[in-house]
């Protein structure tokens, strides 16, 4: 009889800090203390505090256990799991107070009381490549339910009431997506695909779904099969999640041997299967037509919307595409009603968002809140704040496509519509959070390098207009910029805007236009007064030797990686031996100096 | 799958397996696991109430788990039961029997198996 259950995270964070290794120790352990037949270990998909993995939680009381190494395995099996005592040095500690074991059990946690978790409902919690596991969240019952008690209209009305909206980034409402494609049922050949091709910077909720719940987007991708009409589809996964791919694919085949893929599914006459297609992680392939293209077999190129899928997609069928996280909300609202969803969120953006926490960020991992919640309780409360006492100066949301939303704004509710309104977006979710220390004007030229790099080059306005755009960031951050290259940004960037072909192009600029709008003055500081306000822009940075405090000691020099620093003759009042000073043309910027120096003699600026 | 019966069934089998993770069950049964506790015989009392809570279908609503030392070692095994808008009952020196009493008594009779409780455990 299974008295206990010991979960370790397989996700992708936590498997390179090393779990299964953890996890085969704890099942070597509990074996060799004769607790086998008492205590059971599970493999579970991703928790979301990625950056304390790897983590282990034991239940029944929910204790969870943070940066866990191999070592510590003996401990939490003799101490814990034996005698029942909660092995507090490793027990997340979020208020880093002396009662640990006081709020040992996560759900007791600010990071966990402060979520809502649907999309990720099951991440976490069972083991992904149990389909019994799944069932017995109930899962499969949504798809029960529309096969047996629902006709398809049903069903997308349903979708529709919810307001489920995109959750990939441009938010279009999924049940009208469903309805265009639900026309002629039965007498044309028509798709379902989703889009695991995530690509945004830093976001990977999709990843962590695959991952950790790989039956849900089953279930809600044949639920969309029966509300349009479709029999077949596919999921298109970068290879670069290899343990995402593997896990849906463990899923896919249980669910063929359970009968709830392939035919006659519930003996209703319904047949819908799913096969996986993999991109090689080029980020064009996440917009809907480059996808499509690409699961054809051709190369990933966008084409011009309309045709929309809807009309005209995979194979040149009707075609539903959705997210991945806009699937994992389906099971849901279906069992569950729209009317529930509706409760969630605001009033034209219903449900959860996951967000992916990153940058400047106590908490780095994967969050999921109601729509509506402000920037700073994400940041704050659940993000755990800033680390090291530094200021917040901006979060970027949308990946390259999005924006910067500055610290003024903090307290803006986030759903589609405010984001869009502040001039950023939802995109899919990423939320990299930027302190005091990072250069605005650097942030918009690393989003514009990516976007140089991944424009696939079938227009012009993106492939051309990206890489201008990218040469006048270079020539501010190189001190050469004039006055007049903000105007030129601004301009360009609107004609890339309005010409390209796809979502890539259309958003590139995104990045540029916000930091201009919020960050202004440091552009004028880095062409007017030449300066990098945050420290951040190499040829803008002077490194400097006061000569009157330096006491000749060489420290500096000696860690000096370029040897651009030499001794001076100058022996300043009150000192033995003569400073030194830092060679310019030498000096690489590093940094290397400034801590060695007990003196404060050294300066950037 | 051919029917929705066949996947309920399925449901039900698993459910219990996973109700642990819930953490959403009213009613507490802890047992002192300390070093004392097992060198008194805490073990088997633990499953006793973890096999006797299972075959009463009683998962859903009682979580058994464990603890350290409370400190009243001389009377090991001690077993708590916490339950919402109640007091705590601290049951001491407990055996197979009792546990299957208190189980019984307490857990599903909702009536206080007051002679194995520690107060009338001080009086004697």
């Amino acid at each position: 009889m299974i008295r206990a259950h010991v979960l370790c995270c397989g996700g992708t964070g936590c498997t390179s800090s090393g779990s299964p290794k953890i996890q085969s120790a704890f099942q070597a352990e509990i074996e060799k203390n004769g607790l086998a037949d008492e205590i059971k270990v599970v493999q579970t998909g991703c928790f979301g505090l990625c950056a304390l993995g790897p983590v282990v939680i034991v239940y029944p009381d929910g204790t969870f256990y943070s940066n866990v190494t191999v070592d510590d395995v003996a401990e939490i099996v003799s101490e814990h799991l034996l005698k029942g005592r909660v092995v507090e040095r490793l027990v997340y500690n979020e208020t880093n107070d002396d009662h640990a074991a006081e709020h040992a059990s996560l759900n007791d946690t600010t990071f966990y009381k402060s979520q809502m978790r649907v999309a990720l409902r099951n991440c976490g919690v069972i083991n992904p490549e149990s389909i019994e596991e799944y069932i017995a969240m109930d899962g499969y019952a949504a798809l029960g339910k529309v096969l047996t008690e629902m006709t398809p209209d049903e069903v997308i009305q349903t979708i529709l009431d919810s307001g489920l909206r995109g959750r990939g980034g441009a938010g279009f409402p999924t049940g009208m997506k469903w309805k265009f494609a639900s026309g002629n049922r039965g007498n044309v050949q028509k798709y379902v695909c989703c889009n695991a091709d995530e690509g945004d910077l830093g976001a990977f909720m999709d990843r962590s779904v695959l991952e950790g719940d790989p039956h849900a987007l089953i279930e809600a991708m044949a639920i969309a099969g029966y509300a349009i009409g479709a029999d077949q589809g596919y999921v298109y996964v970068r290879a670069e999640y290899p343990i995402a791919v593997q896990r849906l694919q463990i899923a896919i085949d249980q669910a063929r041997e359970y009968g709830l893929l392939g035919k006659d599914i519930f003996g209703t006459g319904f047949n819908f299967d799913l096969d996986i297609r993999l991109g090689a992680g080029a980020f064009v392939c996440g917009e809907e037509t480059a996808l499509m293209t690409s699961i054809e077999g051709k190369r990933g190129e966008p084409r011009p919307r309309p045709p929309f899928p809807a009309v005209k997609g995979l194979f040149g069928k009707p075609t539903v595409l959705n997210n991945v996280e806009t699937y994992a909300n389906i099971p849901r609202i279906i069992l569950l009603g729209a009317d529930w969803f509706k409760s969630i969120g605001t009033e034209k953006s219903k449900g959860t968002k996951v967000f992916a926490l990153g940058g400047k960020i106590r908490n780095t991992g994967l969050v999921e809140v109601p729509m509506g919640t402000t920037l700073r309780h994400i940041i704050e409360e659940i993000g755990g704040g800033i680390p090291n006492g530094k200021k917040f100066k901006a979060a970027q949301t949308g990946g390259p496509s999005g924006g910067c939303i500055p610290a003024h704004l903090i307290d803006t509710p986030i759903d589609y519509d405010n984001l869009l309104e502040i001039g950023s977006m939802m995109g899919s979710g990423g939320l990299i959070v930027m302190d005091e220390d990072n250069c605005m004007v650097d942030i918009a030229r690393f989003f514009l390098d990516f976007t140089v790099d991944e424009s696939c080059g079938k227009c012009t306005p993106c492939r051309v207009g990206t890489k201008r755009l990218l040469e006048i960031l270079d020539k501010i951050i190189s001190g050469n910029g004039e006055m007049e290259d903000l105007d030129r940004l601004e301009e360009l960037s609107n004609y890339i805007k309005s010409a390209s072909l796809c979502g890539l192009g259309q958003t590139a600029p995104n990045p540029v236009l916000s930091t201009l709008r919020y960050f202004r003055e440091e552009y004028i500081a880095h062409i007017v007064d030449k300066k990098c306000p945050a420290g951040v822009c190499k040829k803008l940075v002077q490194f400097t030797i006061d000569a009157e405090k330096c006491i000749g000691c060489g420290m500096c020099a000696k860690n000096c990686p370029a040897s651009a620093i030499v001794r001076t003759d100058y022996v300043a009042p009150g000192h033995k031996l003569a400073s030194f000073k830092i060679d310019s043309s030498k000096c690489v910027k590093c940094g290397a100096c400034l801590p060695t120096c007990k003196f404060k003699a050294i300066s950037k600026g | 799958m051919k029917s929705l019966a066949e996947l309920a069934a399925i449901r039900e089998k698993m459910k219990d397996k996973v109700v642990l993770r819930e953490g959403t069950t009213n009613t507490r049964i802890v047992v002192g696991m300390a070093t004392c506790g097992i060198a008194a015989g805490a073990r088997p009392v633990l499953n006793a109430f973890v096999e006797g809570v299972d075959k009463e279908g009683l998962n859903d609503s009682v979580t058994v788990t464990q603890t350290g030392c409370i400190g009243i070692c001389q009377y090991e095994p001690v077993v708590e039961i916490f339950q919402p808008g109640k007091e705590k009952v601290t049951y001491v020196k407990m055996t197979v029997e009792k546990a299957e009493k208190v189980l019984k008594e307490h857990i599903k009779g909702g009536k206080v198996v007051e002679e194995y409780t520690i107060a009338s455990a001080k009086k004697a």
